[in-house]
């Protein structure tokens, strides 16, 4: 059977983690397993942890009066769901649903915070992983805002 | 056999519309009758022609069907302006002035025992379904083909049958994103380049073609990079204002090159500089 600590030690988010905090981590995680259509995370609710998602399809959704809900990514395996967790106020910005049936591992993120506060060198290490994840999610953000297939050209 | 005349570069034969087909709301494909010396000669993946709308004007096309069926051409085309809506509502047995096909094609030959990567952005799938006609009816002698395709939204999609037949070919990964998806969009939603980290692609032994808004070029050769491909094994189709189509009216200069005769295709490597400098 694969331990927590193993699938820590392979997911692609935490390539070159040392065992001993892949441990750390494991110690504040569980795995979850959602239905296709089931909400994740809904907006303005407390964040209190993040995903890292191992199968499947999630979709993070916003809404707007009188539209309908729009899809403005989808995370896959290899993927990581969820960053309102590390900074303050912990509240998460979007909903997100299962678009297929998803297995992820979830971190508890007050377990986290606490662990980060007690071994600096851990919370560099994950905050290292994040500032990627947020460079590369903004910079497609901004391509996404260009609309560069728009009719208008 | 008796010699054919070589037809004056500056003249439309016209051409018979043989189908319409509605691809999405404002984009339409159009086949035609291919001109005798076309039949004859056939056309090069990337090539375009120049299409005469009798009575309205002349756009550059780029064509989009299958090189091995040269007695028709096939033309995607977007109904943005007065020309394209003009050309997007001629009907069946109408008729067309075609000139071409004009440029240069994509590096098949130099892409021969290699994978291939194809990323199209929106109508730039167009110039390059060629590409995977081409690779797919001449299987062995090439590696993987791994296509990356991105549009606006569901809609916006083109060929959505075929993308659904080439991603169960063998050896293909079709993978396809929409900048903004519905609820009813199960597919992946995000721009073309974050389509990457789910390609299976082995860079030292691939060449990438690609095709879109030129932005979305800047940033798709950023990622191909990223992922280890080196710049002269990645090639681009660009689009001017092209005119004559034979490089004689220098409208679609583009620095030290003609848009129509030395390209559409370029290789990244020539042309990383002119794309790298504003307003040009």
């Amino acid at each position: 059977m694969e331990t927590l600590e193993r699938i820590i030690g392979q997911h692609p988010f935490f390539d070159g983690l040392g065992s001993d905090y892949a441990a750390l981590l494991a110690s504040c995680a569980c795995n979850r397993r959602f239905k296709a259509g089931e909400y994740i995370l809904r907006e303005g609710n407390e964040a209190n942890e993040f995903y890292l998602i191992r199968s499947g399809r999630v979709a993070l959704e916003t809404f707007a009066p009188q539209r309908r809900p729009i899809i403005v990514a989808t995370l896959a395996d290899g993927d990581i769901l969820g960053w309102s967790w590390l900074l303050p106020p912990h509240v998460w910005k979007f909903h997100a649903h299962a678009v297929e049936d998803t297995r992820a591992l979830a971190l508890d993120g007050k377990c986290l915070r606490m662990k980060c506060e007690e071994n600096h060198d851990l919370g560099y290490e994950l905050l290292k992983r994040f500032a990627q994840i947020v460079s590369q999610r903004l910079e497609a953000t901004r391509f996404q805002l260009l609309d560069v297939y728009s009719p208008k050209g | 056999m008796a010699a054919v005349a070589k037809l004056d570069p500056m003249v439309p034969p016209p051409c018979a519309v043989r189908q319409v087909v509605k691809e999405t709301p404002d984009t339409f494909t159009l086949t035609l009758d291919s001109p005798r010396e076309t039949q004859r000669n056939g056309f090069l993946p990337g090539q375009f022609s120049m299409l005469w709308v009798f009575g309205v004007g002349e756009l550059p096309i780029s064509i989009s069907g299958d090189p091995a069926q040269p007695d028709r051409l096939t033309y995607t085309v977007r109904s943005v302006g007065q020309a394209t809506h003009a050309l997007v509502s001629e009907k069946v047995g109408g008729s067309i002035g075609v000139r071409g096909p004009f440029g240069t094609g994509w590096p098949l030959e130099a892409a021969h025992g290699r994978d291939v990567i194809v990323v199209a952005g929106g109508i730039g799938l167009a110039p390059l379904r060629p590409v995977i006609y081409h690779i797919l009816r001449h299987r062995r002698q090439y590696g993987r083909l791994v296509l990356l395709y991105g549009a606006r939204s569901p809609h916006d999609l083109l060929y959505r049958k075929e993308l659904a037949s080439w991603a169960r070919q063998p050896e293909t990964q079709a993978l396809i994103t929409v900048d903004y998806g519905g609820i009813a969009w199960h597919g992946h939603v995000g721009v073309v380049t974050t389509l990457f980290k789910f390609a299976r692609l082995q860079p030292s032994r691939s060449v990438a073609m690609v095709c879109g808004p030129e932005i979305m070029m800047r940033f798709v050769t950023r990622e191909l990079q990223n992922c280890g491909l080196k710049r002269d094994d990645i090639y681009l189709s660009l689009e001017r204002n092209m005119k004559c189509g034979i490089g004689l009216c220098g409208h679609c200069q583009y620095g030290p090159h003609f848009i129509c005769k030395d390209g559409p295709v370029f290789c990244y490597e020539s042309v990383r500089p002119l794309l790298e400098k504003y307003e040009l």
